[in-house]
């Protein structure tokens, strides 16, 4: 649970929400989330955001002022693990997953920094 | 009865246990039967993505070698299987992803190894919604599963393969995750017990993440008994899993008997609105009689933010996974797009190809309700009506022990009707999903049909009352047999 | 710096912590390793595992902010901060944002003039390490080396309150010695478990709106921070001059041309969509556990150079040298203790001799080859005048090499003082018999024979006799002949 106290968001303070989104949006979307859309699934990914957006839009209204978010169910906190080195190496095992492996890296196509 | 009887199927988990601690059934017996089944209804029904024929056999015969051996558990032979959202050592997980398509996973989740402690043989992993993310169980890469009542229609989602497995009487048990309603939801639409404990009971080490904070692992059963018996070996701390709740684990089957008489039984007013069916309304309405002619007390209870339930869920679980899928770029496991171009390339086309619609739009939706000028009137706005939602039940749960009604507004649906709109889809979720985002236990017991298709009841407590949940179940199946009707196909 | 222009610098550390293992998970966070061999599953970010806290990070992050006088709070709540990087497994890294679990701290530094300035440290939050991303001999290929990934690190975010590159590396000695003293992080910034990004912009001076601001990174010693700050100072009020805008962005510091350039790969504005992280809880921190380590924090710099100068009698300058080093502290304090020569001498035996000695063979403190109490015995020898300060070095330098106590070496070579004035006259009056024709000249004037004489005496007592005594008895020869 968050506890700060953050603006209040009812309707009338944020105009600019808008409910459709634009295709610009959705590929900078798209871009965030690293994935490529097919040419001939962008209009319908457009569609179906939109709507779903519009969906959830109703949330505006809800009467959250004062209320604090919730971002867990239980009121609980971390516990804390002891500073023990408990895992050996396992790499050859685990790096049977991996396409692309060679003298223990992972590869990837070569980042310029 | 000596093993060779050819109905072993028809038993539920309980009965069968106590046929193999009787020596009256073998593991390998009823492991062959069920295999079977496995091959020809489990085919039919598009119920499996992976079967262990070979291991699951191996292990029935040890289980039988060990029939003198003091040290059993209590699932000791018995065969189950694992929603394949579960990572199994040596056996594909594939979340019904391309993306995991050949993943093999190093390590055992937690609830699966809990599980083969006690003793219990996994037959295989059940089809799913991609990524847990369905109600329909018709996102899955390996196709749809059906719904043994009328293959024609889905089994819900997106435990569905879990739920169809079970109601085909294919085996008597079958773990799922329950994120939305994915447990309790096809176990209404299928005619069986579904269960999802409160957030934080069961470990979610081993679990792929969809809605950390919403996610929970449960069964579906045919039996309120045998769910008592699947959770309270599943139950339990994990210093593995941050959210999971250290708080003792009750001994759910001898709690089954506590009798309904003076249970306070809360009816929520928004439940029995228009988007109901009315069979569905008719069959629960009949149920909550049974509860009140045992001397169950039934009261109106108030949730008024009901109706924010579905969007406030459709903010916080796509934010969620649309950052817990980020770890599927290629790199270290997974699908890989070939030849990328650079790695940019790599990213967008192996996550581009290897996902789904209906993940990719959810990703989007979560990337959408995060991002920057936009977090605060929904993310921040949802974690919010959040804690509204969960306002709702604290109050009721003053009032009333249970609060109890309908699992899903309609009966099995088509496959293929509502996959045009999200929206509709989403809605299938209205009466389940206020447990998730409140953390709350919930189980649905098959109550009756609408036509020839099961209707469940859901019943919903506060915070660790599953034993309540599993008694009140119990107590109703004692006096109907709606969990003992199957589907024609499945004799 | 230009006159009429001022620079405003903040300073972004990310400080390894030593623990043993990851912050959140149980594999090792040993340096060098084999790649990918202390990743697990946890730090792979593979499907279904979890994150679980570990403890001692927590405890060191606390013990950082009590040593910087901030506020620890009482409940803090990690996040996810969301990207896409070959060295980022889960495509996004653990820290925090909102609530940090230290805040609001300071620390004082000594300005270019003498005074006292104070720099404020704004948080100070636990976040894990990335891994490594290997450009260099995989072909077309990146290679990525995850060993390192979920290392803790404290990330510690100064105030723009610094306005010389000398009070940022300032600053960050300060930082760096704090660290080092409570035992947190080793402090290595080859090995870059002490990393420094800064945020440099320059305005006109008296001007209080804030011009546009780079951030520089690839800072890895004290050296290339102060070079790369400067470049940057001069680069960004050249450019501004020549009516050009400073443009924001990430440059690296380029150490072979000693230029700062743009970095390629972060062009794009990150959307980061940072949320709290459902896998883990809020951490809270109770005000006992925060006053336990209170009251386990180990004497800090500052306080201990204050003492060391009082309790010791040193000059500031060589209290300052001896607070380097927790260990080079302990050793002076140690050796002060144990010896009956006066303090001070055993401070300049210790900024002198040995740190030479150590420096020469690249040694740590902690692998020399003398140790305070062997020390202590060759300075109780020049303090009882069994010999010369001078023969005491050669003295050192075989016990360096491991040839025994200074007792046994002072034996076995036969050097003890000479210390017997009668014996030291005799010696006087022989070179003086030797040597007449100087001794016509010193007495004619040439007072810079007396060196000479000195010198003749110490050869012949074989660099035995006591100097004090020798420039005594010859002083009062030359004297009297004169």
């Amino acid at each position: 649970m968050l506890t700060h106290v953050t603006p209040d968001t009812s309707p009338g303070t944020n105009p600019e929400i808008l409910v459709s989104l634009t295709k610009d949006q959705v590929l900078h979307i798209a871009m965030l989330a690293r994935l490529r859309l097919a040419e001939q699934e962008f209009d319908d990914v457009v569609a179906k955001l939109s709507r779903i957006v519009e969906f959830v839009d109703q949330l505006q209204a809800a009467p959250t002022k004062n209320v604090l978010p919730m971002a867990h169910p239980l009121q609980q906190t971390q516990r804390l693990r002891a500073d023990v080195v408990t895992e050996s190496d396992e790499r050859d095992a685990i790096q049977a997953n991996a396409a692309m492996v060679r003298d223990g890296f992972y590869l990837v196509p070569k980042v310029i920094e | 009865m000596v093993g060779q009887s050819t109905n072993l199927h028809g038993l539920t988990l309980t009965a069968m246990a106590r046929g193999i601690a009787s020596g009256d059934i073998t593991s390998a017996d009823l492991t062959a039967q069920l295999l079977r089944r496995v091959s020809t209804l489990g085919s039919e029904l598009n119920a499996f993505i992976s079967v262990t024929e070979d291991t699951a056999m191996a292990a029935a015969a040890l289980a039988d070698k060990a029939r003198g051996s003091a040290r059993r558990g209590k699932l000791h032979g018995l065969p189950i299987v694992h929603k394949d959202l579960f990572c199994t050592r040596g056996v594909r997980t594939t979340c019904g992803s391309r993306m995991l398509e050949n993943f093999v996973s190093p390590y055992d989740a937690t609830v699966v190894e809990r599980l083969a402690r006690a003793g219990a043989i996994t037959l295989g992993k059940t089809n799913m919604d991609e990524f847990a993310m369905g109600s329909s169980n018709e996102t899955s890469y390996f196709g749809p599963v059906r719904n043994p009542w009328n293959p024609a229609l889905s089994p819900g989602g997106s435990s569905g393969g879990s739920a169809a497995a079970v109601a085909a009487r294919i085996v008597p048990a079958a773990t799922g995750t329950d994120t939305g309603g994915s447990i309790r939801q096809p176990a209404a639409l299928t005619g069986t017990v579904g269960i999802k404990p409160t957030y934080g009971r069961v470990s979610r080490y081993g679990m792929v993440a969809f809605a950390s904070s919403l996610d929970q692992a449960g069964v579906i059963t045919r039996t309120a008994e045998d769910a008592a018996l699947l959770l309270g070996i599943m139950a339990g701390f994990d210093s593995r899993d941050s959210t999971s709740v250290d708080h003792p684990v009750p001994d759910y089957v001898a709690g089954l008997a506590a009798p309904l008489s003076g249970l306070s039984i809360g009816i929520v007013r928004q439940h029995f609105d228009a988007g109901l069916d009315p069979e569905c309304a008719a069959r629960v309405r009949e149920a909550l009689s049974v509860l009140k002619s045992e001397g169950a007390v039934l009261t109106e209870v108030d949730l008024p933010h009901l109706d924010l339930s579905v969007p406030t869920y459709y903010v916080v679980a796509p934010a969620e996974c649309s950052s817990n899928l980020s770890r599927f770029d290629g790199v270290r496991f997974g699908y890989r797009a070939s030849d990328p171009r650079d790695l940019m390339d790599l990213y967008c086309r192996s996550r581009g190809e290897g996902f789904g619609a209906e993940v990719k739009r959810r990703i989007m939706t979560g990337t959408y309700v995060l991002s920057a000028g936009y977090f605060d009137a929904y993310y921040l706005q949802a974690q919010k009506v959040r804690q509204l939602i969960s306002e709702d039940f604290r109050k009721a749960f003053a009032k009333v022990d249970i609060i109890a009604g309908p699992t899903a507004p309609t009966p099995a649906f088509a496959l293929g009707a509502k996959t045009d709109d999200p929206i509709t889809m989403y809605l299938n979720d209205i009466y389940t999903i206020g447990a998730n985002l409140a953390g709350l236990p919930g189980i649905s017991v098959p109550c009756g049909f609408a036509g020839r298709l099961p209707v469940g009841l859901q019943l919903v407590g506060a915070h660790f009352a599953e034993e309540r949940l599993l008694a009140c179940a119990h107590q109703y199946q004692q006096l109907t047999d709606w969990h003992e009707r199957k589907p024609e196909s499945c004799a | 710096m230009k006159a009429g222009w001022e620079v405003v610098i903040g300073l972004e550390i990310h400080c390894q912590l030593a623990t043993r293992s990851k912050i959140f998970s149980g594999a090792s966070t040993a340096y060098g390793a084999t790649p990918n061999v202390q990743a697990c599953l946890v730090d792979l970010g593979y499907p279904g595992v979890l994150p679980v806290l570990n403890g001692e990070a927590v405890r060191m992050a606390c013990l950082f902010g009590l040593a910087v006088n901030a506020t620890i709070a009482t409940r803090s709540v990690f996040a996810r901060k969301n990207y896409f990087y070959p060295d980022l497994p889960k495509g996004y890294q653990i820290s925090q944002y909102e609530l940090p679990i230290v805040a609001n701290g300071e620390m004082m530094i000594r300005g270019e003039d003498g005074t006292e300035k104070r720099i404020g440290i704004t948080r100070a939050h636990l976040e894990e390490d990335a891994g490594k991303s290997i450009h260099e001999g995989l072909g077309q290929y990146t290679g990525v080396d995850l060993n390192r990934a979920g290392t803790p690190l404290l990330e510690i975010v100064s105030e723009p309150d610094m306005r010389s590159a000398a009070q940022a590396v300032t600053y960050l000695r300060k930082i760096h010695s704090i660290v080092r003293y409570l035992g947190i992080s080793d402090g290595n910034m080859q090995e870059g478990s002490f990393r420094c990004d800064a945020n440099v912009s320059v305005r006109p001076a008296g001007q209080k709106a804030l011009g546009t601001r780079t951030e520089l990174k690839n800072l890895n010693s004290f050296r290339f921070i102060d070079k790369a700050i400067n470049f940057e100072i001069a680069r960004q009020i050249g450019l501004i001059e020549d009516g050009g805008q400073v443009v924001q962005e990430t440059r690296l510091y380029d150490a072979e041309r000693d230029e700062t350039r743009p970095m390629r790969s972060k062009e794009e504005a990150n959307d980061y969509r940072y949320f709290p992280d459902p896998d883990l809880l809020p951490v809270e921190i109770a005000p006992a556990y925060v006053q336990k380590l209170r009251e386990s924090l180990p004497e800090l710099p500052d306080a201990k150079k204050t003492r060391l100068q009082s309790q010791y009698g040193l000059r500031p300058e060589d209290a300052e040298i001896l607070i380097g080093s927790r260990e080079l502290a302990d050793y002076f304090e140690s050796l002060a203790g144990t010896t009956a020569a006066p303090a001070p001498l055993a401070a300049n035996w210790v900024i002198g001799e040995l740190s030479a000695a150590l420096n020469r063979d690249n040694l740590d403190i902690g692998h020399g080859k003398i140790g305070a109490a062997e020390l202590a015995g060759l300075l109780n020898r020049i303090s009882d005048r069994s010999i010369s300060g001078k023969i005491a070095k050669e003295v050192f330098e075989a016990m360096w090499a491991g040839e025994g106590s200074a007792d046994q070496i002072i034996r076995k070579k036969g050097l003890i003082q000479i210390t017997d004035s009668a014996a030291i006259e005799a010696i006087v009056r022989a070179v003086m018999d030797a040597h007449p024709t100087q001794i016509a000249d010193y007495r004619s004037g040439k007072d810079k024979l007396f060196g000479f004489f000195v010198g003749q005496v110490m050869k012949q007592s074989g660099g035995r006799a006591n100097p004090e005594q020798v420039n005594e008895i010859l002083k009062k020869r030359l004297s009297d002949a004169r």
